[in-house]
């Protein structure tokens, strides 16, 4: 028989609110097994851990039930707890009477009952417990960074700087991301290539990255410490190796009418390209789409002209097998499609374009050198109306229910910048609220309206009609002059929503790491475990977990490196030791087990028993791989046998924890 | 191929030619329209009151009579189109609104929604296809340049309608250059013409109305064309615009060489 004690926790008033801890304890104590039974207001704070602690030692406790928050929060904790004071830390119980009982119940007579319910189910469980003890499972000492934008980039050299080797996987021929694509950055507004390059070219020269550009992760295998990755480098057909960058390919190609992605189709590109000056790795890439050499065979000047012979049209998609300790997804953002939002005119009229769009055009770099020109006639704009939410903040099911959080502060930048630069030019800008929460973001923004003069109107645009003599007739709202205004605009600039990358959802399955609706990973706490997935090694940077801009996306990628460094400065890890076992006597040897098993983790053997009269038989038996084991229990569901036994949360103690509940 | 038909009452009186072209167009087109016996008015307006039914009947009556007689109900005035199209939606999507309805009205079948209201214009792309009737276009209006007005009512909701996209629509485009003609496209093609407010003031039906032709005009158009009886009245209320506003039957009709 276990010697129990139970601890009753008020959580302040979180759980003594709606539940009468005092009854709750005074119940439990004459459940079987209970030798002790108390309450304390915070039972997870160092004089509430005492308790438990000196209960252990005063009544030579075998098992403990702690009535509290989810195990989620603090199972850890109080598994610490007991093994301070020497007992083994999984003869620890939960009850969770907080998240279960006390935060979705009113009624304080109901939430009592139920919480001395789920007690009794903990001490059923706890009396089945018997001491486990972790295995351990050694560390690769190597990280792979999925996303090479300044998210990607800022982990890596991070975890670099540490002395740990790192790859970099990136879908695009280069790493750098949508900051390559932006003009200057707020609220500084410094320019992003001046700052962003640097870091590219640190992720190229440190001995410690490798960049994986061009690539995609198409496979993902094992677990914390021990992943194994398959990464498809697409073909280029241009040997990374032999190219130089010199471009003389990109000039000579007579497939002149390709749409220029990284202009966002402002202008147009060669088939072979690379995709900006600055890019890394500076080498060329043939778009398979437009190449005639690859479609029809007809061509091949880039391969004449080229003094490396780097040219190889024969390339074929090649795959690379890896193994790391730890994986950061940094897979960033795009804004929205606006095929929903006509009403705005995006497709009707070239003069209506998205701030991205806006970003190339004021860059030097972009397809007008920087001078400010509307698209359709090439001509100045004098009256330029920004229109912001376009599908953030949208409750019509046509576009994010979300606030896209960026938007407010590069409608300010790029209002301000353009009053600067034309300042015979007129600027509106049409918003539901402005949203400028940050380190001198405000400031930045009040200097938009009051030293630029930038027209800011609280109220939405209705639509935005082209009119004969080329201008845009905006009408919108004015809802603090409770007037309709229209505006007479030569460009208009959407603030389109920012959604994650579409490669996130299926990064997600490869990975098993949860998201949320909006395809945004979830951390493994919203507030104490931000840049963690709840899959263990797993971790987050960047625009993937939740938009930001890029302030919050380097602080947050430091804050992933230095979790992948502490993952990878461990020799060896700690392994869950709640994993399943096979009671060979019992197994058939089936393989339903191995059939569901996601990770992989059960393997059969032929194995000699002791047969009748002293025969021996030979029989094949399902053996588990404690490291690889996540403890899911789908095996012990799938075993008809019953030889499958999930440790920790066997089916004894689960028909136990069930039998109390029904008693 | 034969469809049940619902005029409405505009097209019996008014509206004349919108019906009288699209009866003969059909039947060039090889489709046989049998008029609904004994409809009723369909009610007119739409109405969103959550709490009131009788407003909503007539609309029923022709779409349970539809279903008994092949489950397919072609309208043609905008009006009407939006009427039964957004009645029908809700027997199918409110539960609590259809069984109010059957208990009201005690059919021996009872009705749930499953007609399938299909405008002209969509009977032209989807059935027809506008490849198909630009091949049996005799007189086409090669050159000439034609203004889509769809109004409010077409399209709108969206999501209900569900004919196109309501805020840069092409289905009327399409038929235009169907029939050889040169589509014009201008903003205020799917802006309101002032509907029913001209009962009302006029003044201010005009004013939209007048934005409407001015705005086509401005695009260059030479001819407006429309499905909505009540549009094509506010459109000739305009003053100052040389722009004729036809139904788009009437052009139909006269395409494929039987409009007199």
């Amino acid at each position: 028989m276990q010697r129990i004690g139970v601890f009753v926790c008020h959580c302040g008033t979180n759980i003594a609110g709606t539940v009468d801890v005092k009854a709750v304890a005074e119940a439990l104590k004459s459940e079987p097994g209970v030798v002790f039974s108390t309450e304390y207001q915070y039972m997870c704070s160092e004089a509430g851990q005492n308790i438990i602690k000196n209960a252990i030692r005063e009544h030579q406790l075998t098992g403990v039930v702690i009535c509290s928050c989810s195990p989620r929060m603090h199972e850890a904790t109080f598994r610490k707890t007991a093994s301070a004071a020497g007992l083994n830390p999984y003869m620890v119980e939960i009850a969770n009477i907080r998240e279960q009982v006390s935060w979705i119940h009113k009624d304080m007579k109901a939430g009592t009952e139920k919480a001395i319910i789920l007690g009794r189910a903990a001490i059923a469980k706890v009396s089945l417990n018997a001491p486990l003890i972790p295995g351990e499972s050694p560390v690769v000492k190597r990280a792979l960074v999925i996303g090479g934008g300044i998210a990607g980039i800022q982990t890596a050299l991070d975890i670099a700087d540490a002395g740990f080797e790192v790859d970099i996987v990136e879908k695009e021929p280069t790493i750098g991301g949508k900051m390559t694509q932006l003009d200057k950055t707020f609220p500084t507004l410094d320019c992003a290539a001046c700052i962003l390059t640097p870091k590219m070219v640190d992720c190229a020269q440190n001995e410690k990255i490798r960049i994986y550009s061009y690539s995609e992760v198409s496979e993902v295998k094992g677990f914390v410490g021990n992943f194994t990755v398959t990464i498809k480098k697409k073909a280029r057909y241009v040997d990374e190796l032999k190219c130089t960058g010199c471009g003389e390919c990109t000039e000579k190609c007579p497939q002149k009418k390709v749409p220029n992605a990284f202009n966002l189709g402002l202008d147009n590109r060669r088939a072979i390209y690379i995709p900006f000056a600055q890019a890394v790795p500076k080498v060329a890439t043939i778009d398979a789409d437009y190449c005639n050499m690859l479609k029809n065979g007809k061509c091949g000047v880039c391969a004449k002209v080229c003094g490396a012979g780097a040219i190889d049209y024969k390339q074929k998609d090649s795959f690379i097998e890896e193994r790391y300790g730890a994986i950061v997804v940094a897979t960033g953002f795009n804004p929205i499609k606006l095929d929903a939002y006509e009403e705005y005119g995006y497709k009707q009229s070239k003069d209506v374009i998205t701030s991205l769009e806006l970003e190339r055009l004021m860059n030097a770099a972009g397809p007008n050198g920087g001078t400010l020109l509307r698209p359709s006639d090439k001509t100045h704009p004098h009256t330029i109306v920004f229109v912001q939410c376009v599908g953030s903040r949208c409750d019509d099911g046509k576009g994010k229910s979300y606030c896209s959080k960026i938007c407010c502060m590069y409608t300010a930048k790029h209002a301000m910048l353009i009053r600067e630069k034309y300042p015979d030019t007129e600027v509106y800008v049409f918003y539901i609220d402005v949203r400028t929460p940050g380190k001198n973001f405000d400031e930045f923004y009040r200097r938009a309206v009051e030293e630029y003069g930038v027209h800011y109107i609280k109220g939405m645009v209705g639509k935005v009609a082209p009119q004969p003599d080329g201008k845009l007739l905006v009408q919108g709202s004015d809802l603090l002059a409770d007037e309709q205004l229209r505006v007479e605009a030569d460009l208009v600039v959407l603030a389109a929503a920012i959604e994650p990358d579409k490669t996130a959802r299926s990064l997600g399955t490869m990975l098993t790491a949860s998201m949320d609706t909006n395809d945004f990973f979830t951390e493994a706490h919203p507030k104490l475990r931000p840049v963690e997935s709840p899959t263990a090694g797993i971790f987050l940077s960047g625009v993937c977990q939740g938009p930001k801009d890029i302030p919050e996306t380097v602080s947050q990628a430091g804050a992933a490196a230095s979790k992948v460094i502490g993952l990878l400065a461990k020799d060896k890890l700690t392994c869950n030791p709640c994993v399943a076992h096979s009671d060979e006597m019992l197994c058939n040897g089936c393989s339903a087990c191995e059939k569901v098993c996601p990770y992989g983790a059960i393997t059969y053997s032929d194995k000699e028993f002791r047969g009748p009269n002293r025969t021996t038989l030979i029989r094949r038996v399902a053996s588990v791989n404690d490291a690889v084991c996540q403890g899911c229990g789908a095996c012990t569901v799938a075993c008809p046998s019953g030889a499958m036994d999930l440790k920790g949360f066997s089916n004894s103690q689960i028909m136990a924890e069930v039998d109390a509940i029904c008693k | 191929m034969i469809y049940s038909y619902y005029p409405g009452c505009t097209l019996k009186t008014k509206a004349k030619e919108l019906d009288r072209y699209a009866r003969r167009s059909a039947e060039a087109l090889g489709i046989t329209l049998n008029e609904l016996p004994e409809w009723q008015c369909c009610g007119g307006a739409y109405t969103t009151a959550q709490d009131e039914i009788a407003t909503k009947l007539a609309s029923v009556r022709a779409l349970a009579a539809a279903e008994q007689e092949g489950g397919e109900l072609v309208t043609l005035c905008s009006a009407c189109h939006n009427v039964l199209k957004r009645v029908n939606h809700d027997l199918l999507t409110d539960g609590e609104f259809a069984g109010k309805v059957n208990r009201y009205m005690n059919p021996e079948q009872p009705y749930g929604g499953k007609t399938k209201v299909v405008h002209y214009l969509e009977l032209l792309r989807d059935t027809v296809g506008f490849d198909e009737l630009a091949k049996k276009v005799v007189k086409p209006f090669t050159g000439k340049k034609i203004a889509a007005y769809y109004g409010c009512l077409l399209l709108r909701p969206g999501k209900v309608l569900a004919m196109d996209d309501p805020e840069n629509p092409v289905i009327m485009e399409d038929f235009i250059r169907a029939i050889g003609g040169d589509p014009v496209i201008y903003p205020y093609r799917n802006e309101c013409c002032g509907g029913y407010v001209t009962l009302e003031d006029q003044a201010l039906a005009v004013k939209k109305s007048s934005a409407v032709m001015e705005s086509a005009e401005g695009f260059g158009a030479e001819l407006l064309i429309t499905a909505c009886p009540l549009c094509l009245y506010n459109l000739n209320k305009t003053d100052g615009f040389g722009t004729e506003v036809h139904y788009f039957t009437e052009l139909l009709a006269e395409a494929l060489g039987v409009k007199d």
